[in-house]
């Protein structure tokens, strides 16, 4: 079950994209996935054939537990790679933000000893980790919910060992049980005959693989190095405890979609007017040139490729984004990570009420037309609840466009852990004085809620005086 | 076209569009943008659904004079 948000705990599976027997690319679309928020669709981070599924359609399980099994091939799937077995510890505590990271960097959480305060893994810990893959960490395994050890390839030739006996690796394998899943009973942790007969049947196993969701935003070249390679084994999973990770049923299934919409959008808020220092700034868009030219622009063109004045006024921000990099990135663990890339969050009013707000990836980089096209495809999946995984985990800076709807301005709450959001209102008509003259403009209001651990009014300023200086050229957007 | 048919070809194109909108309970003086709650991008939807299925084409100029239910129909019906 990948992490889909920095605030996401728990996740269900409520549809399968794929079958047994499937091959399956990186980046294939395997499985639609149920959030508080909304469904995503979630790809394969590995190359193979779909084994079997791990988890039923409607259980809900935490981030991290395994939910399908994929191997290299069906002929090849190996004796289980040697793994320590899972130490039935309390679990090594990471906040989501460092989880959700762990997990962008294909790193598990349950394996890294932690520096912060209590033994906590921090985000530097996590770093340091997925830097170097191949580090065993010292805890045991979290009991719950770490996130897959994607990077862990123990089969790649390390020195963790499972210790057992030559007849609990065979019966292991020819019962197609997990042996590094398995607690052992034996000496020094040694798995056993009984173990491996105790832990049949494969289901309750928390065995080799699950499907991480691993896009990671552009945060630097960790991610390479940190991403699964396509194995010739099955990547290592966590271990759990030995009972395997139940689903937990029953859990937030109750109550409409809308209402549990609400309340993490709530949750949400709330920890970001907690933990956010916000301030605010405002201007108004001298939109004249911006609204001649797309209305000049749409009396040639047909209906399905007009643009609208929303795709003008993200297509600006993204580029000014680019310039002003202190309102585009993630604020973690203390410290400021800008992105390389701009992946323009939208923020979309579903018609039950609620809000998602997913990327349009390196907005800056699209023409106005592959711009609009996406929007409007972003828009109907929203509302359809048809979202990839990487469209709700990706957004570096997020836009708020209440302006449709009749609001002059909008301030919005940043989605932590973004550290601005820009808010724009209503397209509308206004005197305007230009040299001593008094005429009519379209104008609209263009806001920024920003976090002033990073930023300060000046770069806020310029970033807002930013868009409104490109909106002047709407030619060149 | 007549405007029985303009009207069916409104009501289908809104249910595409706003599905949980009843065709019952359409108001013919409800204004599309704020009463039924479309944003630019549903409205520009709208458009594109009536000009397919009733190969009315609404150029922008004329988005004002299609600003209600009731405005839509008529301008499709005498356009159609």
């Amino acid at each position: 079950m990948p992490s889909l948000g920095a605030d996401m705990e728990h996740g269900k599976v409520v549809e399968w994209l794929v079958k047994p027997g499937d091959y399956v690319h990186k980046g294939d679309l395997v499985a639609a996935v149920d959030t508080d928020k909304t469904v995503m669709d979630i790809e394969s981070f590995q190359e193979g054939v779909v084994a079997e599924f791990l988890v039923d359609i409607g259980d809900t399980v935490d981030v991290g537990t395994p939910i399908a099994r994929i191997t290299a091939t069906p002929a090849e799937v190996p004796p289980p790679a040697k793994v320590p077995p899972p130490e039935p510890e309390p679990g090594t505590k990471a906040p989501p933000p460092v989880r959700h990271l762990a997990h962008t960097l294909g790193v598990d959480v349950g394996r890294i000893s932690g520096s912060g305060p209590g033994g906590e893994v921090t985000r530097a810990d996590v770093e340091r980790a997925a830097a170097t893959p191949n580090t065993s960490a010292a805890p045991g395994a979290a009991a719950g919910a770490a996130p897959a050890a994607a990077a862990d390839v123990p089969a790649e030739g390390e020195a963790h060992r499972v210790r057992s006996s030559p007849l609990a690796r065979r019966l292991a394998v020819e019962l197609g049980v997990d042996l590094q899943a398995i607690a052992g009973t034996g000496p020094g942790g040694a798995v056993t005959e009984e173990d491996v007969l105790a832990a049949v049947p494969p289901r309750e196993r928390a065995p080799k693989e699950e499907i991480p969701g691993g896009r990671p935003p552009s945060e630097g070249a960790a991610e390479e190095a940190a991403e699964a390679p396509p194995s010739e084994a099955p990547v290592a999973e966590p271990p759990h405890k030995a009972a395997g990770e139940a689903p937990r049923r029953g859990r937030k299934d109750s109550g409409s979609k809308a209402e549990t919409l609400r309340q993490a959008i709530g949750a949400l808020m709330s920890r970001s007017k907690k933990e956010i220092p916000h301030y605010y700034l405002s201007t108004t868009l001298d939109l004249a040139a911006a609204m001649a030219w797309m209305q000049s622009a749409n009396q040639q063109r047909p209906v399905s490729s007009r643009l609208v004045p929303s795709a003008l006024l993200l297509k600006a921000t993204a580029l000014a984004a680019k310039e002003v990099p202190d309102m585009n990135g993630f604020f973690t663990r203390g410290a400021f990570q800008p992105s390389g890339a701009v992946h323009l969050g939208v923020a979309v009013a579903l018609r039950h009420g609620g809000l998602v707000a997913p990327a349009l990836h390196d907005a800056d980089t699209l023409t106005l037309d592959e711009l609009m096209d996406q929007l409007r495809d972003l828009v109907g999946r929203a509302r359809a609840g048809r979202l990839q995984r990487a469209e709700m985990a990706d957004p570096t800076l997020t836009v708020t466009n209440l302006g449709d709807l009749g609001v002059e301005s909008v301030y919005g709450v940043i989605y932590p852990p973004q550290v601005a959001m820009v808010g724009f209102g209503k397209v509308l008509e206004q005197p305007w004085a230009h040299n001593g003259m008094l005429g009519i403009r379209h104008t609209a209001i263009a806001t920024l809620s920003a976090d002033h651990r990073v930023s300060d009014g000046l770069r806020g300023g310029r970033f807002l005086a930013r868009i409104d200086e490109l909106l002047q050229k709407p030619g060149d957007l | 076209m007549n405007e029985q048919d303009a009207r069916h070809a409104v009501e289908a194109a809104l249910g595409k569009v706003a599905p949980d909108v009843e065709p019952g309970d359409l108001d013919g003086g409800a204004r599309l943008r704020q009463d039924l709650e479309l944003d630019s991008l549903d409205f520009l939807r709208l458009v594109e659904v009536i000009a397919e299925s009733t190969g009315v084409d609404i150029p922008e100029a004329d988005y004002p004079a299609v600003a209600t239910v009731d405005g839509l129909v008529t301008y499709v019906a005498r356009h159609g």
